[in-house]
Order: structure tokens, then sequence, then C-alpha cells
């Protein structure tokens, strides 16, 4: 970067003088790279601290204010071959990290009453029917309520709070009965205690704690991880922009730090980050990421213009409507309103499960009491056998059965390059029959590729790809891709509008527009086959070839919707460009149900029909016109390069260029989903035998331990079977050899 | 059964030292990052050459 890149937005000063900054930093794969970031920046002047988080892949550097400029220390990282971007932590993700170290400390407090408790349990359950004195086996008693009260009353909270929340608002949930249950069991206790009994649940108590404690702390783990990937994944894609300041020079700066009423220049090949109008300029405009139409648009001054448009020609000077989050179409927005309150009508397995499951424990608890003082026995005993019923019915397996399964089958999911934003998403994606494709940029890649690099000769290609490197024309990238050097030529002119030349070896060297190149007979003649395809003309001298470039379908992508087709998946196309250029695609990947033009309303409307003839409906779309589309299916994936606006409304990001992720968030998901239904069942089966046992009044309070203890720990390792998918889910001779996959840089994080 | 006296206190308290050790742990930002913890006891920048 040749330019210096104004972060003051970012940097945050301290009352000590000194100033903070945090970074997400891409490319660490090794532990030498710890050093070398942390070593490196500390030799700069002025910097106090450097602290590399290796989990998340974030940087804090502290350093004396005034002392060096914070873009200094990202080109000091540059250098040393690692991108920066400047990070802002979000309110989510803070709340998420606070909420995680009170459940971990509910968790300690938990286990270690939990121990001492079974210590002195143990004891009495020995000596029980050995010769333990009633002295001590009070004393162990008290003891043990010592303990328990204060214990359970701080690790406790979380059932306590999120109970009441769901009281209060007249609805029950799986912390209801976990609540009462806890509650009357230590109140029995106490009686029990006072009374001289040989049995207490105290033991009971705080081991059901544990465990449920455990299962909370796992849901939790997995969404603050995610929350991490998707808070370095918006930072690794936060697009920096040229503002214009009052004395007329352009000042690079983040997104972020733009407002309203700013001028921004967006020169020729650069992506347009914020929604603005144009002041001043002529030029073509790619705006397929907004709405799928692959042919460009002309941009003169007065037009509006949305953020991820690509600038084709001329340079453009923006006057800022919106900046970062806010860039989208109003009509769009609208939609989205509408499609994601629909969304929020879903409800989740285990919440059904509780919703079914509490009032039936209830009712056998009560049941329980009745039944026994009808056949005569006392109030005391019966009493006692109904919280032996509800002990022995607390959901504690059941507790375990979702969130297990879901931590395991999420990491699944990171080894095959997936992220997912939410927890729930993938009980949605296990239900998935109907995949909708947007076309552009998610059945395609995103970028352009030259198509007949094989029929051009070896040393031209080169020839062309190392000169196209000096070029910032989007279709010259393309050609860019093919170099194998990556060493541009030297003193390399470029003629906006025409194309690029260099003097090599006294040779004349021309990359761009057929006239440009004297090539315009060579390009007449396989112009008419396809609308799609832009060319691009080559000299050398005498020699002339023409490269013809087009957007390129994922390398995998043919594989991929076959197998997702063998699996049962209906896959179907749709897609805002024109049906001319989808009727290839379509064709290509034996895809029948298709349609091209479609709005962003279309979009919805045909999503919604196919809703309603009851289909699971998977939306797979990248543009800021599939938005709605993403948010009023069933479920969304889309791929990382997608827009901003859309990726928040996925439920699950993937990485690379290969289409397989898909398919594997599908296996992965339904194979998640039949784990957990077999966990629940597990549950269900433990109840249905421990329940009656407790009813006739045999379960003790060791009988209550081992069946606890052992229904959870058959569950949790029911649930490690979800580690084993990915192998499956990839397609045969879709693995390339190089499989150079994005993830390394993310994962962990 | 005199034992049970100082015993029980004595278990009490080793178990109260590891819940404090965990908690102070936890409070020193121990955990922030696990897996770099890991690979930061192999370097050897404290040994002058």
């Amino acid at each position: 970067m040749a330019e210096t890149l104004d972060l003051s937005v970012f940097v945050k000063h301290q009352d000590d003088g000194t100033a903070h900054l945090d970074l997400a930093i891409e490319g660490i794969d090794c532990a030498a790279c710890i050093d070398e970031i942390e070593g490196g920046l500390c030799r700069l002047n002025g910097i106090v601290d450097a602290r590399l988080n290796y989990t998340t892949h974030r940087l804090a550097v502290q350093w004396q204010d005034g002392a060096i400029a914070p873009s200094a220390v990202i080109e000091e990282l540059q250098r040393l071959g690692y991108r920066a971007h400047p990070y802002q932590s979000r309110l989510v993700e803070e709340d998420e990290a606070r909420r995680s170290q009170w459940l971990l400390k509910c968790l300690a407090v938990a286990g270690f009453a939990a121990m001492n408790i079974m210590l002195l349990a143990v004891s009495v359950w020995s000596g029980n029917v050995t010769d333990i004195t009633p002295e001590t086996r009070d004393f162990f008693h008290w003891l043990a309520a010592f303990i328990a009260l204060p214990a359970v009353a701080y690790a406790g909270q979380p059932f306590f709070r999120s109970a009441i929340g769901a009281l209060k608002a007249g609805r029950t949930n799986m912390d209801v009965p976990i609540t009462i249950g806890i509650l009357l069991a230590l109140a029995m206790s106490v009686v029990e205690t006072i009374n001289h009994a040989e049995h207490t649940y105290f033991d009971s108590v705080v081991m059901l704690l544990f465990f449920l404690l455990c299962g909370r702390y796992l849901d939790q783990a997995m969404r603050r991880r995610t929350r991490a990937v998707a808070g370095n994944l918006a930072a690794l894609k936060a697009e920096v922009a040229h503002r214009i300041d009052e004395t007329g020079e352009a000042v690079l700066v983040p997104t972020a730090a733009l407002k309203p009423g700013d001028r921004v220049l967006v020169r020729p090949g650069e992506r347009t980050a914020v929604d603005g109008i144009v002041i001043a300029g002529n030029s073509e405009l790619d705006e397929s990421l907004v709405t799928g139409e692959t042919t460009r648009r002309v941009a003169i001054p007065g037009d509006v213009i949305y953020a991820g448009s690509m600038n084709y020609d001329g340079a453009l000077t923006l006057e800022v409507t919106a900046a970062g989050k806010g860039t989208l179409l109003d009509e769009v927005e609208l939609l989205l309103e509408t499609a994601a309150a629909a969304k929020s009508r879903y409800v989740q397995l285990a919440d059904k499960v509780a919703r079914a499951y509490a009032p039936v424990v209830h009712l056998t608890a009560a049941l329980t009491a009745i039944v026994w003082i009808a056949s005569g026995a006392s109030a005391h005993d019966a009493i006692i056998t109904a919280v032996a019923v509800l002990i022995i019915t607390c959901p504690c397996a059941l507790a375990l059965a979702v969130p297990v399964v879901q931590v395991v089958a999420s990491g699944a999911l990171f080894r095959s390059n997936v992220f997912l934003n939410s927890g729930d998403a993938l009980e949605r994606l296990a239900s998935v029959d109907t995949i909708v494709f947007d076309k552009t940029g998610t059945l395609t890649l995103p970028e352009m590729r030259v198509v007949n690099a094989d029929a051009i000769r070896p040393d031209l290609l080169e020839a062309a790809s190392r000169l196209a490197l000096s070029s910032h024309h989007p279709l010259a990238a393309a050609v860019a891709r093919e170099s194998k050097e990556h060493r541009p030529y030297e003193e390399v002119t470029e003629e906006p509008g025409q194309g690029v030349r260099a003097l090599v070896h006294g040779v004349e060297l021309r990359l761009g527009n057929p006239a440009f190149c004297g090539a315009t007979e060579l390009a007449a003649q396989p112009a008419g086959d396809d609308a799609d395809i832009s060319l691009i003309a080559f000299s050398c001298g005498h020699e002339r070839a023409i490269l013809r470039v087009r957007q390129t379908l994922r390398p995998d992508a043919v594989a991929t919707v076959r197998a997702l087709q063998d699996i049962g998946v209906d896959c179907r196309i749709l897609s805002g460009d024109r049906p001319e250029a989808v009727a290839p695609i379509a064709a290509a990947l034996g895809i029948r149900e298709w349609r091209g033009g479609a709005k962003p309303a279309d979009k919805i409307a045909t999503i919604e029909a196919l809703r309603t003839e009851g289909r699971k409906v998977l939306m797979v779309g990248d543009g800021l016109n599939d938005a709605p589309a993403l948010a009023s299916a069933e479920v969304s994936i889309s791929p990382i390069t997608a827009a901003d606006i859309t990726q928040a409304h996925a439920d699950a990001v993937f990485v690379g260029d290969r289409l397989a992720p898909v398919l594997a968030a599908v296996t992965v998901a339904r194979r998640a989903c039949a784990l957990m239904r077999q966990n629940l069942l597990i549950a269900l089966v433990y109840n249905l035998i421990a329940v009656p046992l407790a009813f006739m009044g045999y379960v003790t309070p060791l009988i209550a331990a081992l069946a606890m203890s052992g229904s959870s720990s058959l569950v949790t390792l029911n649930a490690l079977r979800a580690r084993k998918v990915s192998g499956k889910a990839m397609p045969e001779g879709s693995r390339p050899a190089n499989s150079t996959s994005a993830a390394p840089a993310l994962q962990g994080a | 059964m005199e034992v049970l006296i100082y015993l029980v206190p004595t278990a009490l308290l080793l178990g109260l030292t590891g819940l404090g050790a965990f908690l102070w742990s936890l409070r020193n930002g121990q955990y922030d990052d696990v897996e770099g913890a890991a690979l930061r006891v192999l370097r050897d920048d404290d040994i002058s050459p």
C-alpha cells in the first residue's frame, strides 16, 4: 500500500498517555508467527506492548501516544508478510464473553461443591450399611447443607434468572422444571437433616447443577466461537475508500470513518464501499453483486450508486449518502424486515421438547404424591417420593443432548470451511429438501477467469498475464490470475480506456481492447457464440492472441450439485441475471428448474411459493438482491465474498472457491440432527426406566447419582460421533490436489 | 472419630484453595488464548545466546 491509511477512528487513547489498537491478522499459520509479529513490532520506536492472541488471531498493540502513526504498525506487519485489519470489538461479542466467564465461574463453584459433597455422601452411603453413628451422619449432612446452600444460591443463578424471565413472560422453558426440582430437593434435604433422616439429596442437587452448567457452557462456547469468527470476517472484509478532504486531496480511510456528505473518489477497478450519488465523472459499472445482472451499466453525474458495484472505466467522484452498515436499497430493506420477522417464528427442537416435558414432569410428581397418600402412606413419605421423581426426571441428559451435538457438529463444519452464524441453523439445515442457488458469485466464481487459456501458447499467456499485473482494469485481473511468476514488467504505461503496453527486450507488448492491439479481425471471428464473454486482445510484436474472459462455474459445482441431487435434494437456480445467461449454467449443472431476471421481490415470492408447497428451502446467494430471499428462506448460506448485508442475514458462511461446503453443511447437519434425536431418545428411555422406580419409592440418592451421571455420559459420548462426517460429504473427483483453502487463516478463531 | 474434627476442615480448605486458584486464573485471563499459551512455552527467547 503506497498511500497511508488514516486509522484514527480505531485508535483508543488511554489515560496513561498510550494509544491502543486492535487488529485482526490474516496469514497466521504457525507458532513462529507469534515471535515474528510481536518481536517485529516491538523493534519499532514507541511501541509499548504488542500481544497476539493466537486463538482468535487478534493483535493488541499499545504505543506512546504520538510517537508513531497507527498506519506504521500496519505497514510493518505488511512488510513481515501479514495483512492486518483494524478491528472494532462489537457489543454482542463482549456480552457473550462476559456471560461465558460468568458461566465458567458458576461451573467452578458447582464442581467444587459437587466434589466435596460427594465425598461426604459416599461416606454416609458406606456408613449406612456398616457402622456409622447417627451423630456422625448428622454432622456430615449438616456439613453438606452448609456447602450446598451457598453453592446452589450462586451457581444456580443462570437457571433461576432464565426461569423467572420465562414465567414473567407467561411461558415455560427447560429452566422452570430445573429450578423447581432444585429448590424442592434442597428444601426437603434440609428438613430431612433436621429430622435426623438417613438420606438427603444434597449430592444429587449439586451434581445435577454441575452437569446442567456443562451443557450451558458448551452452548455458550459455541456461540462465542461463531461470533469471534464473524467478527474477524467482518474486519477482514473491512473496506477502504479515498475520501477527498477540504484541500481536494484524496486520503485513504476505512469506510467506517465515512459520514454522509463526504466526497469519495472511486478509481477504475475499485469496488465502491458506500452508497452515493455521482457528482463527477463517467464510467461503466458492474453491479452483479447488487442486482445479479452481469451486463454493465453506464454511470453519469446524478446517478445513484450502491455499495458493492465494481467501477470499470473512469474515475468517479461520489457524494456519500450512506456508509458502513446502512448501505442498502430501500426496497431491499423493506423486504428484509418482513422476511426476518417470519423467520423468528422457528422453534428449536430443544424448546419444543421442553414445552412438552415440563408439564408432564410436574404432573407425574403430583400424581406420585396423591397415589402414595391415597394408598395410606404418610404425607412425609409421599412428599419425599414425589421429590425423588422430580430429581430423577430433571432434564439432565436432555439439557446436554442438543448443545453437545451442536458443538461437535460445528467443529466438523469448521473443518469443511463452513462457519455457522446461529446455533439453531443446524436443525434447519437438516430439514432442507430444496436448495435455491443464486447464479452470479454463488454457482460461478465471484471473479472473472480466462476460459480459453489452454488454446493459447503458454509463453504468450505468461507474457500477457505478467503485463496484466500492472493494470487496474477488472478484466485484466482475470488475465493476471493466470500468471505463474507474479512479477510485473517494469515501465508499463496504462492508457485509460485502451489497455496497457510495455517494451520488453525491444519488443512491444500490448494488452487491451482488440483495436488497441490491432487484432480486430481476429476478435471478430469467435465473438458470435456467447454473449457473456468479454474479449481481451494481446499483441507481442507481430503475434496476436485473443483471450476470452467470463465468469466460470466453481470448479466442483457440477459434482456438488449432482451429489446433492443424489441425496434427494431438489436443486434450483433463481437469478437476477438475464435468462440467456442463466440457461447455459443450468444446462451444465443438469438443473431443470431455473429462472432468470428475478427481482428481489420475485425471489421472495418464489421462495414463499415453495414454502407453501411444504418444502424446506435452503437459499444460497451472495448479492445484495439476494438478502431478502436469504432471510425469507428456511435457512441460508452465502459465500464469504458476499455483500456485507447479505452475509449478516445468512445462517452460515462458506470460504474458498469450491461449492462442496454447501454439501458438507447439509450432510453434517443431517447427521447432527439425527444424533440430537437419538440423544433425546436416550434421555427418554432413561426416564421411562427411572420414573417408575422413583414412583415406587426405590430411588435412593445413590441410584439417582448413578442414573444421572450414566445418562449424561452416554449422551455426550454419542454426540462425539458427529465428528467423523466430512469424509463422506465430499463428492469424488471434486478434491483438487492443491486444495488450498482460506480456512486455516480463520480456523480456531 | 475425633480425627474428623481436623480432617474435614482440611479437606474443605484444600477444595477452597483449588476453587480460589481457578477463579484467580480466570480473572487473570489465563484462558483467553489457550492455543497461544501452548506455543509460547516453546519459545527460548529468554535464553541469552
